[in-house]
């Protein structure tokens, strides 16, 4: 036995240097690699397997009008199926690839890797999730949200939901109808300042994971706490099933606004299609709808190839966000590249490009984000859209509320 | 067998991760105190084990799993916060803090050894011993002189125990603890790992292990080779995960057939096959 496991020690230390020694595998000339996990399996694959394409369909995009700088762009991707050992070995190979920005997927995710995106200088992405705490630049100089995160997300809600109520919230009762894991908690502490800063009742409704079973919640918010309006923050099949019911006990739609992960064609068509869910409102970190410039030029490249447009594009709202991710890492390569312009970049010069967005909208696709040092989050823009005549409709421009409530909120999660 | 791993690994990890940050505790001391706590949390689950078997009792710890996983979600004094996610520092040895994937590769490695060297041994002794007569019948273990409602506990207190640990560890490598690192899946992974490797052997857990994580990945490197000789890129990017669920399935009932008692007895077989070979004994 002893013999056996002297054999066996020695295996593993011969296969731990060999890793090392891959480890210094170097890079090709002048590429500039991205990278990207994805999610196109698991729990949440309604997301991956659109918002993917769209994220590689515009890095081809660059890559046929020259690459940035004159340097090709390669994303690398890698599948996690929303677990988080994957998660981790999907960065590690990023990392021995040279990616110089990782595009992160997932809330665990980013939490795993947050200590390593630190120490080894490269910034990664998390919009519209992940810790909102995240948008402070100098307690997390390597986490980039760069959309709004769940508190700011909250503050659009209320925000919205006071417009709707003719501008005053006082004695109302809002119901938060959330999944309950930490992303689904996360804005309660944002919800709860506003209702007593706006004189509202909130009440919560926590629908356990895997979110499929809401019933009595519904029933609850429509019939025994009758809400004046619902905001939902629901993940992966749960919108969906958040729609039929809140239709089914009779609650109107046109009192609903659901965070960025249930405001989905995927949603929508699960819920039982457009009509359906007539009225419900939605919001957005990325411009909904095929009209923009950007999108024609995708359209445009496939059409040089001879080949059809791909399907995803059709659903608009995970695609244009894969375009709005893969074109702010773009823009952050390419500001890093006007530094150095020798092309010999890292995570740190990436870091520093992500800091100098400025208004880079895509033609209205992206928001107009600022992205600074101390602020991560670019201003925490959203825009709600409504379903309404068989497809999403725009209802408010990029807008921002309560920003002052928000950062106190990412100053006191600072201090801990 | 539990379906209950991944919650004990969350409460080695909370418990470390709130020592640590709480007391400043090095890591030694929260490494032995989150095993500790596991152990002590596991044998509390290991109770109903006294009055049933086999397949109930495997219910019975996935119970444990989702209370346990619904109370570190919802007991912000354990978890921390609303975002269940605890920070804490690297481990260091002495001055030296480590952080490398190498550091980390040998330092886990570390305690690899040790926890296979212990439980290879602790099957030689009176205990494993009577481990293994409970196994096999318990009341015939009872009958000549074990103290039954001792051992359970203790069998469950000690795979908590190495859970715990492993969950320290985990905590140590990523640099920080949250509790959708442990979910039921994670728990079912383990499980599908020894099912894989062979029941009631170290080294089938090892190779079911090593099965488990490093097969997915072997796949994939597979597949982004030769994927292209077959399909365009966009489409390659697509089939990779599924593709790779689908081998990964199909892998696992090929050996579950071709050797129902694991590779842990595939491997010995092979073995003894060539300690003789060319003859057939």
């Amino acid at each position: 036995m002893r013999r056996r496991l002297a054999i066996l020690t020695a295996l593993v230390l011969v296969a731990g240097s060999v890793l090392a020694a891959v480890s210094v595998f170097a890079q090709s000339k002048g590429e500039i690699v991205i990278g990207l996990q994805c999610d196109r399996t698991g729990a949440t694959q309604i997301v991956g397997t659109v918002l993917c394409p769209g994220f590689h369909d515009y890095i081809a995009l660059v890559n046929s009008k020259g690459g940035v700088e004159g340097h090709p762009i390669r994303a690398i991707e890698i599948d996690h199926e929303y677990k988080v050992p994957p998660g981790v070995e999907s960065y590690e190979r990023h990392k021995k690839e040279g990616a110089v920005t990782i595009a992160v997927y997932g809330t665990p995710h980013i939490y795993a890797l947050a200590a390593k995106l630190t120490e080894d200088r490269i910034p990664g992405t998390s919009p519209g999730f992940g810790s909102a705490a995240a948008a402070d630049g100098q307690r997390y100089p390597y986490i980039f949200p760069i959309a709004a995160t769940y508190w700011s997300q909250g503050a659009a809600a209320v925000d919205f939901v006071k417009k709707q109520m003719n501008g005053s919230l006082k004695g109302k009762k809002i119901a938060y109808l959330f999944y309950d894991n930490p992303a689904g908690r996360e804005p309660i502490e944002v919800l709860e300042d506003l209702a007593t800063i706006e004189g509202f009742q909130l009440k919560t409704f926590a629908v356990p994971p895997p979110g499929v079973e809401m019933g009595a919640q519904v029933l609850d918010i429509a019939q025994r706490f009758k809400a004046d309006f619902v905001i939902a923050h629901l993940f992966g099949g749960a919108p969906s099933v958040s729609i039929k019911e809140l239709k089914r006990v009779g609650y109107p739609l046109r009192k609903v606004v659901s965070f960025v992960w249930g405001a989905a064609e995927a949603n929508i068509d699960g819920a039982g299609g457009f009509a359906v869910a007539e009225g419900y409102y939605a919001m957005q970190f990325a411009g909904v709808g095929k009209d923009y410039p950007v999108l024609n030029e995708i359209r445009e490249m496939y059409k040089k190839q001879g080949k059809p447009a791909p399907k995803e594009m059709d659903s608009t709202v995970f695609y244009n966000r894969g375009v709005l991710i893969g074109a702010l890492h773009v823009e952050a390569i390419r500001n890093a590249l006007k530094a150095k312009p020798d092309g010999k970049i890292t995570g740190e010069d990436a870091k520093k490009g992500f800091e100098k967005i400025n208004n880079f909208t895509l033609g209205g696709l992206v928001p107009p984000l600022k992205i600074t040092s101390t602020d991560h989050e670019g201003g925490g823009l959203v825009q709600i859209w409504q379903v309404k005549g068989g497809k999403f409709e725009k209802v408010t421009d990029w807008y921002a509320a309560y920003q002052n409530v928000v950062a106190k909120h990412i100053k006191e999660a600072g201090k801990k | 067998m539990s379906i209950g791993h991944g919650a004990f690994m969350s409460v080695g990890a909370y418990t470390a991760a709130n020592l640590a940050n709480r007391l400043g505790a090095p890591w030694p001391v929260t490494l032995l105190a989150g095993g500790l706590m596991a152990a002590l949390i596991g044998a509390i689950v290991g109770i109903p084990s006294l009055r049933i078997k086999g397949l109930y009792l495997a219910i019975a710890t996935l119970a444990g799993q989702l209370i346990i996983e619904w109370t570190i979600n919802h007991v912000t004094f354990i978890s921390g916060g609303v975002q269940a996610s605890i920070e804490v520092a690297r481990p260091r040895l002495g001055s030296y803090v480590l952080s490398s994937q190498r550091d980390m590769y040998y330092f886990l490695l570390f305690f690899v050894v040790v926890a296979i060297v212990g439980t290879l041994n602790l099957m030689r002794t009176r205990v494993g011993r009577a481990f293994i007569a409970i196994r096999d019948q318990d009341i015939a273990a009872e009958i000549i002189g074990i103290n039954i409602f001792r051992y359970k506990l203790l069998a469950f207190a000690i795979s908590s125990f190495y859970a715990g640990v492993t969950g320290v560890l985990y905590t140590y490598f990523l640099g920080i603890a949250n509790y959708e690192q442990f979910q039921i899946g994670v728990s079912i992974d383990y499980l599908a790992m020894i099912i894989i490797g062979g029941l009631g052997s170290v080294l089938g857990s090892i190779f079911g292990a090593i099965f488990v994580t490093l097969l997915p990945i072997v796949i994939r490197y597979a597949m982004e080779a030769f994927g292209g000789v077959f399909f365009e890129p966009q489409t390659v990017l697509n089939l990779i995960p599924n593709l790779r669920l689908m081998l990964f399935g199909a892998l696992i009932i090929f050996f579950l057939i071709v050797e129902p008692e694991g590779l842990n007895r595939l491997w010995r077989n092979i073995r003894s096959y060539f300690r003789v070979w060319p003859f057939a004994y």
